[in-house]
């Protein structure tokens, strides 16, 4: 067998049918629809189910703190009236440090229960850390492979702390330079060795992160009898917001507001070697949130149950330095030293809660750990190595990659809205893209209707300005 | 440097020459190879910047040049970035009283 980059890639499919047990071919129709709900339902798990997993491990039951000082910030900022009360779901205090201890529990044990030896996972984030912890508690061995330095062997520190992180729990971590051939070398890797592929886009992944949007509606009742108006999700590959939502629908808070929030990092290219350390976010951002939001299935699996879109009201972007700040912000007023990555939600959040009436409520659904390399400090300290200018000033007029604008003062953070209907016609033109298709079926309108979360008018407008005929 | 059999080493190769890379790569990157780095316990003794092979912590067997004898992590805090010390004090002031109070 040639372990050429095109021979390996080739076998992609085969591959990852061995790694992931489960055969994509059965939700397929064959054009662009497939079956979302019965993959998940057929290979997934029951919310109960999943609570009981991850509850063994530890997982999940985090805490929501009410933002006092931040809500009273954000009053002060506000126009009379305004600034809803923000609380913080404090995801950062499961066991690896994240939301992603849910998802990775139920993708480690699925693999354990499949008699697999170990789990390999493709990921720079904290979801490594997630795995590797899950497979230390189950007893199975580990790999992460992370895409870490530049081509001068420079390292961003988040990444190299992760790496760290993934090593205390006893896994070997593969680290690579910049490439989307990272992918080449998972392949050869579950090849080589058997391993599961614990991916973040399982339907088991997946569905581990309802059980926090499920919580976080159950616990806001209990805590003020009622569900949150709005909910913000850090949005990157798009499992964080599409469980969240689930949950959210399972527990009935089906009026709730889902806003997915990405750190601004236009313009700089994700497999670009001489700009990959000039950014200061390696995930929550832009880079992957567009291209994950407007066509999921581009991840480490065939079908990705990560479909954003789907559930999202709203979708907005924070700059660089306005997460920063805010980072900075829930250590000095809240007490709380956490993320930065996992605060673009907060960032985000903070601007909304300014729109909506004191009596309303915001959630910020995640916190992430810190520590050093992976904190404010370090993270923009190596920017200034890097040469980005740092400084006070108006967020709007950063420039990712070129600068980092701190606001010179809180009431200039702004949450920036996308153009919804743009990301859901480019959903549409990215889904006929895929075989160059001149003709639709009805079921493939109808899973296009889903996957927008749009009108069957809307799409059938965007499919003729295309010239696509429905069949 | 040399290092001795069952010590904790870190190993480097290419995975890609430029010329192998991946057509969607962008031009900066497909002027660079594709690099990998792993870590494991040296099977035999040898020197820095030898083909040596080890044996990682899941068991794996690797080849690659050694590059580092007994790594460890450095990363850190970074240096003293002068704009945090005054976000606090700023936000202090707008919320709890002071002249920026507005």
């Amino acid at each position: 067998m040639s372990n050429a980059y095109e021979a390996v890639m080739s076998r992609k499919n085969e591959i990852m049918k061995k790694a992931v047990g489960i055969d994509y071919s059965e939700f397929e129709s064959g054009t662009i629809a497939f079956d979302f709900e019965k993959m998940m339902h057929e290979t997934g798990y029951t919310l109960e189910e999943m609570q009981k997993i991850q509850g063994e491990t530890g997982v999940g039951n985090t805490p929501i703190y009410e933002a006092r000082n931040l809500t009273a910030l954000a009053r002060k900022c506000a126009p009379e009236g305004k600034g809803a009360r923000i609380f913080i779901k404090d995801e950062g205090s499961n066991p690896s440090g994240s939301f992603k201890a849910r998802r990775a529990a139920n993708a480690v044990y699925h693999a354990k229960k499949l008699g697999y030896k170990g789990v390999i996972a493709a990921t720079s984030g904290n979801y490594g850390a997630a795995v590797a912890s899950q497979a230390a508690m189950l007893g199975l061995k580990c790999i992460i492979v992370q895409e870490c330095y530049d081509s001068k062997g420079v390292g961003q520190p988040e990444i190299i702390e992760k790496a760290r992180k993934c090593e205390a729990y006893g896994a070997e971590v593969i680290q690579l330079s910049v490439g989307p051939e990272l992918f080449y070398s998972f392949l050869l890797l579950l090849e080589d060795t058997g391993y599961f592929n614990a991916s973040l886009y399982t339907p088991f992944g997946i569905a581990g992160v309802e059980t926090l949007g499920y919580e976080l509606a159950i616990q806001m009742r209990e805590k003020v009898g009622r569900d949150p108006d709005v909910v913000v999700c850090t949005n990157a590959g798009g499992g964080n917001l599409t469980g969240t939502a689930r949950g959210l629908i399972k527990a009935g808070a089906e009026k709730t507001q889902v806003v997915a929030a990405s750190v601004n990092l236009k313009g700089l290219h994700m497999a670009s070697d001489e700009q990959f350390n000039k950014k200061s976010f390696t995930t929550g951002h832009t880079g992957f949130g567009m291209p994950f939001t407007t066509w999921p299935d581009r991840s480490d699996v065939p079908r990705s149950a990560a479909r954003p879109l789907r559930y999202m009201d709203r979708y907005v972007t924070v700059n660089q330095g306005e997460v920063f700040y805010m980072t900075e912000s829930l250590a000095q007023l809240e007490g709380l030293e956490r993320g930065p990555a996992g605060n673009v939600s907060l960032a985000a959040a903070f601007s909304i809660a300014q729109e909506m009436d004191q009596d309303q409520i915001i959630v910020v659904q995640e916190t992430e750990y810190t520590g050093a390399g992976k904190h404010i400090q370090p993270q923009l300290s190596f920017a200034r190595e890097n040469g980005i200018d740092i400084h006070f000033g108006e967020p709007q007029t950063e420039v990712p990659g070129v600068s980092i604008v701190l606001p010179k003062h809180p009431n200039l953070i702004k949450a920036v809205d996308l153009d919804m209907i743009k990301i859901r016609k480019s959903l549409v033109k990215n889904a006929i893209a895929q075989k160059n298709y001149t003709e639709v079926s009805a079921s493939d309108l109808e899973f296009l209707v889903a996957e927008t979360n749009a009108s069957e008018d809307f799409v059938k407008e965007v499919l003729a300005g295309m010239n696509v005929t429905i069949k | 440097m040399k290092a001795k059999k069952g010590e904790w080493v870190k190993i480097h190769s290419i995975v890609l020459t430029p010329d192998e890379r991946a057509p969607q790569v962008p031009e900066d990157t497909k002027k660079v190879p594709l690099e990998t780095w792993v870590k494991g316990f040296l099977l035999d003794d040898a020197s820095v910047g030898e083909i040596v092979e080890v044996k990682t912590y899941t068991g794996r067997l690797v080849k690659g040049t050694l590059i580092e004898v007994a790594p460890t992590f450095k990363h850190s805090f970074g240096e003293n970035v002068p704009e945090l010390l005054q976000i606090g004090l700023q936000l202090r002031s707008i919320l709890f009283g002071g002249e920026a109070d507005e």
